[in-house]
């Protein structure tokens, strides 16, 4: 019998992460109140020691367990930038969660839970371990969406993420066994060579290929499956909605290449069509209703749906320049996000919500400096020159003409335009109306530095675009 | 009929029996008691297929922590048996189809083919299906064994931080209080002169 536990060290971040949750949950039973705050010391110290031992094996491809376990440079990619964008959630959420009695040892816990689980299912190379890595994850989000008790719409939003949650894992899994029953293995590798080898049109891996596209969308909030993102991301306490606007993205993305293109890639003509439509549907639906918002998350949930769209856009183009683009797509979307919803806490305070659109009513006269980041993170998800988000949307739209699908470059330019028009009007609420709020901004300065840092980032990245697009491709093909 | 057939039909007949019984039992105690029963002789059946670890897992799990759970809520609360008889021939034209649609089920495998195949071939002695289960449950799913543990823990620190809470005005007893009292605090010894009765 080959031996299974030859050499852990490929899976020493998860090993480590998980350990230390673990600790960080018996330590923080010995914590008074006000020593709280190593508890949220060590979660972020746990965060850098994580992305340290990564950094230690980067890029070096290996698997564990048989293969259940696999680590390449896209995991390795993938899991940096999801590090990095939970030490700015944790950091953005300190305060806020502090003036709402949610700041327990539980919430760090549950977290560091939520990233074992996204880490299992980057580096998946089984349809087993990446469904155990998914609930591990989804789990860790139910609770952290309920943990504001008293909250009605935050009670609301953990029911339907739960219930809309559970019948997603349900889609998916039946697909999956379909999957199995057709190929007769859950190895993602093997899943790929027996396609091969197959005919296309076979009806059950087909049949199991949509259930398995159906909970994916679930799980991504693609239209017409999207209907639990704007709520919950509404009635979510901020720093979740923080939380689970950003990192659970790129844990989705791995999820999309593991199992559409590492494990299906032999039916990318039946996809296609399929995704076109989720993608279609998602722009029109996510950039029309958000408009009509009033309200900031939701607007960003809806502009969340469309960005989903887009990304499925760059997946569908099925060549790595499209997985290329889709990842860098998606790489950016998570700082773009996390400085939006970032904003959000760090205006609100105690009893104080900053989530209405109202309430962003002259920011530019209150705090010049946070309306310009704010300014940059819009004109970013609007897709305006030369922020990162146009990049962003222009290799994406070049890979799908590269891939001879004009016809959806062109729609897809279009609904950036009408998109525009709601992140222009957040820009036009900051800056050329009057201030209806009065009360001074109380967020720390080590929170606005690293605002400020995220919001830049947008900027700064430019010189790199070419070089994390390389990474991005590179990435892409260590996979398939 | 050889001796495993008579073990079979023998806790087959007790099975359906305690089965039969659950249902039709009006003292709720009573049919979780017959329920246990049942558990029983199907883990009686189980044995005879060589499914060892699912027959000790089912007394394990289910008569030894399940039921006593279940009994105990059904000793502690008070349940109104004629509310729970309500409604029955409200029910009755669903779960007369249901049960018809099952019964034309088990005769649709029964009519195709049942009992063709073959039985697979009986082990060894001394082969033992919990040291196989465990065998390949510790070696090629010993990672995905693992993360199901990890869920199970995210699953209880989720459900204690959902539901614990500390509320000021709730009374407790500290117990560490209640050990160390003294006597003093507790009887009051009065020195006094003794009377007499007048």
């Amino acid at each position: 019998m080959t031996p299974y536990l030859t050499s852990l060290a490929p899976a020493y971040p998860e090993l480590f992460v998980f350990s230390m949750a673990c600790v960080i949950l018996m330590l923080d039973l010995f914590l008074s109140e006000q020593r709280r705050f190593i508890t949220c010391g060590l979660s972020l110290l746990t965060l850098v020691g994580a992305a340290a031992l990564t950094l230690q094996n980067f890029g070096a491809a290996g698997s564990l367990y048989g293969g259940m376990f696999v680590d390449d440079l896209m995991a390795d990619t993938l899991k940096l930038a999801m590090y990095t964008v939970l030490f700015f959630v944790l950091v953005y959420s300190r305060d806020y969660l502090g003036s709402r009695g949610m700041y327990r040892g539980e919430y760090f816990v549950l977290a560091l839970f939520g990233v074992t689980g996204m880490m299992i299912m980057i580096s998946a190379g089984h349809m087993l371990t990446l469904y155990l890595g998914l609930e591990l994850l989804s789990l860790s989000l139910y609770a952290m969406v309920a943990m504001q008790r008293d909250s009605v719409p935050a009670t609301e939003a953990a029911m339907k993420y739960f219930v809309l949650g559970a019948l997603a894992s349900g889609m998916l899994l039946y697909g999956l066994s379909m999957v199995y029953g057709a190929t007769g293995s859950l190895d993602l590798a093997a899943v790929r060579k027996t396609i091969g080898a197959m005919k296309p049109d076979n009806m059950i891996l087909i049949f199991g290929l949509v259930f398995v596209i159906v909970g994916l969308s679930f799980k991504l909030g693609a239209v017409p499956f999207h209907m639990w993102v704007p709520d919950v991301y509404h009635g979510a306490p901020t720093s979740v909605t923080l939380y689970l606007s950003t990192a659970p993205k790129l844990a989705a993305f791995a999820m999309f290449m593991r199992l559409l293109v590492g494990g299906l890639e032999g039916l990318a003509e039946s996809w296609q069509p399929i995704l076109t439509i989720l993608a279609l549907l998602s722009l029109a639906v996510g950039n029309i209703i958000a408009i009509a918002q009033t309200n900031l998350k939701r607007m960003l949930a809806y502009s969340a749906i469309a960005h989903m769209g887009f990304f499925l856009l760059a997946i569908l183009t099925a060549g790595p320049n499209g997985y290329g683009s889709a990842m860098f797509y998606i790489l950016i979307y998570v700082v773009m996000s996390l400085g939006a919803f970032g904003l959000v806490s760090l205006l609100s305070r105690p009893g104080f919500e900053a989530d209405q659109l109202e309430d962003y009513k002259g920011l530019n006269q209150r705090h010049p400096w946070l309306a310009f980041l704010m300014l940059i993170t819009m004109f970013s998800m609007a897709g305006v020159p030369p922020t990162a988000g146009f990049y962003a949307k222009l290799l994406v739209i070049q890979s799908l003409i590269d891939g001879g699908l004009v016809w959806l470059a062109a729609v897809a330019v279009m609904f950036s335009v009408i998109g525009a028009y709601y992140y222009l009007r957040v820009v036009k609420l900051m800056y050329f109306d009057k201030p209806t709020d009065s009360a001074p901004i109380t967020a720390g300065t080590d929170v606005r530095v690293m605002f400020s840092l995220n919001a830049l980032a947008l900027l700064a990245i430019i010189p790199w675009v070419g070089s994390l697009m390389d990474l991005c491709v590179r990435a892409i093909r260590a996979i398939v | 009929m050889g001796f495993d057939q008579i073990v079979f039909y023998f806790f087959a007949t007790v099975l359906v029996f305690a089965a039969f019984m659950v249902i039709t039992i009006r003292n709720p105690v009573k049919a979780a008691m017959f329920l246990v029963l049942s558990f029983f002789s199907a883990a009686g059946l189980w044995m005879l297929l060589e499914a060892e670890f699912l027959a000790i897992a089912l007394v394990l799990v289910y008569v030894g922590a399940v039921m006593v759970l279940f009994l105990f809520v059904v000793m502690m609360l008070d349940i109104n048996l004629v509310r729970l008889r309500e409604g029955f021939g409200e029910y009755l034209p669903f779960g007369g189809l249901v049960a018809i649609l099952l019964v034309i089920e088990m005769g649709i495998i029964l009519s195709v083919g049942y009992g063709t195949q073959l039985p697979p071939a009986a082990h060894a002695a001394g082969y033992s299906n919990t040291r196989e289960l465990g065998r390949i449950l510790y070696t090629v799913y010993v990672y995905p064994f693992e993360i199901a543990a990890a869920i199970l823990l995210a699953a209880i620190v989720a459900a204690i931080a959902l539901t614990l809470r500390r509320r000021p005005d709730t009374k407790y007893q500290n117990p560490a209080q209640q050990v160390r009292v003294s006597r003093h605090e507790r009887v009051r010894l009065v020195k006094m002169a003794s009377e007499k009765k007048s």
